[in-house]
């Protein structure tokens, strides 16, 4: 390791870090709100589930290489534009979400609906009063599978040109330079770990009488 | 058959399951263990077969004490039937009753040759046999359940509140092929349940436990509704255990009384209850003579009052003698042969000075 | 529509399906590289996960290897190697096996823990020796999340295998770092770069499909009834992306969540 070269390139390790910040989890916030209506509707609706769990399923299956690449294509994009990594990434998140949306309503206790629904709720109150918040704990768990997987994943873009601290992987290869590619690596890790610990707490925060079921057992 | 010295299991917690126990268990008989939730009845049972192992005391099986040897072998030769089934959900309803026989190494067609058997045994049709129990209703995996403990025809069956997930119904239709399937058995069954009505239908010997892991009572369920040793026994026996009680003696030289009988057609008599029956004997209903004021006209089939339960001299209880009494409108119970025929009726009154007797024959023995 | 005619173009070339550097080649590279990654991941993994299931011990760190391994970026992790050992199969293999080992490791552990803690006591009690109560009872019923395990390794090991042309391997990533590189003219670099991630996603839908049906072959009928998995032939080509149901039985292993 050479170690002062950390701090010789600070602002362009910090550049990369913030732009790393914001292509993998702009996609996570995006997804988010995409997914929640989708797998509301996949719960309610037969039909929209037999057609975006499957769709999800197919998406989820291409190589995110593959959608950097051909993005450009669809969107008219140049392929260099950081719009297709976001978007590439988005596609993921929601056709992770989808699912996990769709069957943490769907493992809502019925008898609870059933109460909510005798005592008045209308069914728009309902779903923001007690089916969502019931269904936060799957909705977390799939929330940080997105995450760290996508701040992993926009390295790849590197390869492509658009890639936060995945330049660093690249830019070291060229100058056969280990130090450059370790600091990418260890601050990757750092920024996945740290967020997968966030949403771990914002989980908690969110669903205290878990946590008191969970010291009385 | 199965006894239990001085048995303590403490768990790592601190907390005493059970505590000196010292009971023995009959063979070939259902012995239950029964009371409220942390009484150690199913930490008792566990210890059978080594589930959970006593902490001090000794267990003897067959006269071998369970810790000696190696748990696997003496589990392969002790039936085990648990609440929820715990059926095999990735085997057929058949190889899941195969289970134990192939453990002990007998070829696969001869294990299932087996388990048809003991399928027919417990009342499945042959049809379930390549059914996975996911498919199957609570009830029938229970059943699943029986025919796999028995499957290499263990003399003795350890029972863990079998039955308390299935409803009622199922429940006592479950019950009573139990008491069938032991007819001709002969088990050794232990039977754990919080339930003291199951425990009053199903045991031979009941053991009542209180909190903490401590035997209250042993005794046959007829000395236990008519003698609780103390105040915790009474209460978790609990209401009518008079009434009930009646139901565990028997009705023998109850005396049977004169009963006025008619056919249908007949003319209704000037006063008091008679009892309507068919060409065979068997009841139909009462007609009150004096109450309608129809006297003379002749008896209609559909115009009788509906009777009361029936008292079977052969197999009831003084239980069913005096529940035949009290439920006739007439105050009179119908007795019956094993065939429905009328032979008599019997009184409330004549109920009550047979348990005085019994209860005097019980003080003197 | 120009990219699509000449991307047809590309696939009708006799010149791109034969010899070393042809599509069947890079195919083969492609799935060597891949299934000796996931072998040597499933070796790792499997055995791990289900012995850490089996007994209860563990479990946090298996979740918490898991989670690192996640983070790990295999660009970097695949570079890194390279520049250290030298160009080779070992960097390559070893950066893939890293990808193959959290979902392997999760599936095992969690269809394991998630068997039904009944049956487990039922095959003791009937006199099952713990390897049995392991090999009978507790591996059938841990197929359904142990084969979302593995589907979601070779679904990641596919896609970034693609990476090992980016340090000179083979593989069908190739075609798209040559054509990233290589093509001066816009137009042949997107349609080569386009053929390849076109043979990328086939394969990864190809594999998928195979594995659904190798899991219905092998998983027992008894594991699919209502209310367990597979709701719909659709679902097939879904993942039963193992993260969630372990994440859901964190509480399980109690105490260690401060």
């Amino acid at each position: 390791m050479v170690w002062d070269w950390i701090p010789r390139n600070r602002e362009l390790i910090l550049g990369l870090l913030a732009e790393h910040l914001v292509l993998s989890l702009l996609p996570v916030l995006a997804g988010l709100v995409l997914a929640v209506p989708l797998g509301w509707l996949a719960n309610r609706s037969p039909a929209a589930r037999a057609v975006l769990i499957p769709t999800a399923g197919v998406l989820y299956t291409i190589p995110s290489l593959v959608l950097f690449v051909v993005l450009p294509g669809i969107l008219g994009t140049q392929i260099l534009d950081p719009v297709n990594v976001v978007v590439a990434l988005t596609v993921y998140t929601v056709a992770l979400l989808v699912r996990s949306v769709a069957d943490a309503l769907a493992a809502v206790p019925s008898m609870v609906v059933a109460a909510a629904t005798a005592m008045g709720f209308r069914p728009a109150r309902r779903f923001v009063a007690v089916e969502f918040p019931l269904a936060v704990p799957v909705l977390i768990a799939g929330l940080r599978v997105a995450a760290v997987s996508n701040i992993s994943l926009v390295s790849v873009g590197a390869l492509i040109g658009v890639g936060g601290l995945g330049f660093l992987f690249t830019d070291g290869y060229q100058k056969d330079f280990p130090t450059e590619i370790i600091t990418g690596i260890v601050l990757s890790m750092l920024i996945a770990l740290l967020t997968d610990a966030l949403l771990l707490t914002l989980g908690r925060v969110l669903t205290p009488w878990h946590r008191l079921a969970g010291s009385r057992g | 058959m199965i006894e239990f010295r001085e048995v303590t299991k403490r768990f790592p917690d601190g907390t005493v399951a059970v505590d000196a126990l010292s009971l023995d268990v009959e063979a070939g008989r259902i012995t239950v263990f029964v009371g409220p939730s942390g009484c150690g009845k199913t930490t008792s049972l566990r210890m059978i077969n080594r589930m959970v192992e006593p902490t001090a005391g000794t267990i003897l099986v067959g006269g071998r004490d369970v810790m000696d040897g190696d748990p696997a072998q003496l589990r392969r030769g002790i039936g085990y039937v648990i609440q929820q089934a715990g059926l095999f959900p990735h085997r057929t309803v058949l190889d899941n009753v195969a289970c134990v026989p192939l453990l002990l190494g007998w070829s696969r067609k001869r294990a299932r040759a087996r388990a048809g058997e003991l399928m027919e045994l417990v009342g499945l049709v042959p049809e379930t046999a390549g059914r996975y129990p996911a498919q199957l209703p609570g009830g029938q995996q229970q059943r699943v359940g029986v025919a796999r403990a028995l499957a290499a025809d263990p003399p003795v069956l350890l029972m863990d509140e079998p039955f308390s997930a299935v409803d009622p119904v199922v429940r006592q239709s479950l019950q009573d092929e139990l008491l069938r399937l032991q007819s001709e058995l002969d088990k050794t069954i232990v039977f754990v349940t919080h339930d003291i009505d199951e425990a009053l239908k199903l045991g031979d010997r009941i053991a009542v436990f209180r909190v903490g892991g401590v035997l209250a009572q042993y005794d046959r369920p007829g000395v236990l509704l008519a003698r609780p040793a103390d105040d915790f026994v009474d209460g978790f026996v609990g209401r009518d255990r008079g009434y009930r009680g009646l139901g565990f003696l028997s009705a023998d030289g109850l005396p049977l009384g004169e009963l006025r009988t008619m056919t249908v057609g007949e003319s209704v008599p000037e006063r008091g209850w008679t009892l309507v029956v068919d060409a065979d004997r068997r009841p139909l209903g009462w007609v009150d003579g004096g109450r309608n004021g129809a006297s003379a006209t002749a008896v209609r089939a559909d115009g009788l009052v509906p009777g009361g339960s029936l008292y079977d001299t052969g197999a009831d209880s003084l239980r069913g003698a005096l529940d035949a009494a009290l439920s006739s409108p007439s105050g009179l119970g119908v007795a019956v042969d094993g065939t429905g025929a009328v032979v008599g009726s019997v009184s409330a009154d004549d109920v009550l000075t047979r348990l005085a007797a019994a209860r005097a024959d019980g003080a003197a023995a | 529509m120009t990219i699509l005619s000449s991307v047809l173009a590309w696939f009708a070339d006799p010149v791109h399906w034969s010899g070393p550097e042809g599509v069947p080649a890079r195919v083969l590279e492609h799935v060597y590289y891949g299934a000796l990654a996931l072998l040597v991941g499933a070796l790792l993994a499997v055995p791990v996960g289900l012995l850490v299931g089996h007994t209860g011990r563990g479990g946090f760190l298996v979740v918490g290897l898991a989670n690192w391994l996640r983070s790990l970026p295999d660009l970097g992790l695949l570079i890194l190697l390279v520049l250290l050992v030298g160009i080779g199969l070992v960097p390559v293999v070893a950066a893939l096996v890293v990808l193959a080992v959290p979902p392997l490791l999760a599936g095992a552990y969690a269809g394991v823990r998630n068997t039904d803690r009944a049956v487990v006591d039922a095959a003791r009690g009937m006199g099952m020796r713990e390897h049995e109560v392991l090999l009978r009872v507790e591996l059938p019923n841990a197929l359904p999340l142990l084969f979302g395990g593995l589907r979601s390794a070779v679904l990641q090991v596919v896609a970034t295998t693609s990476v090992a042309a980016y340090v000179g391997f083979g593989g069908l990533g190739r075609f798209l770092i040559d054509g990233f590189r290589a093509q001066a003219d816009p137009i042949a670099k997107y349609t080569e770069m386009t053929a390849g991630v076109l043979l990328i996603a086939a394969l990864a839908l190809l594999l998928e499909a195979v594995l659904a049906g190798v899991q219905r072959a092998v998983v027992s009928p008894g594991l699919r009834a209502p209310g367990r998995g597979a709701r719909s032939p659709a679902d097939m080509v879904l993942r039963d992306d193992p993260p969630c149901p372990l994440t859901e039985t964190k509480p399980e292993t109690a105490g260690v969540n401060p």
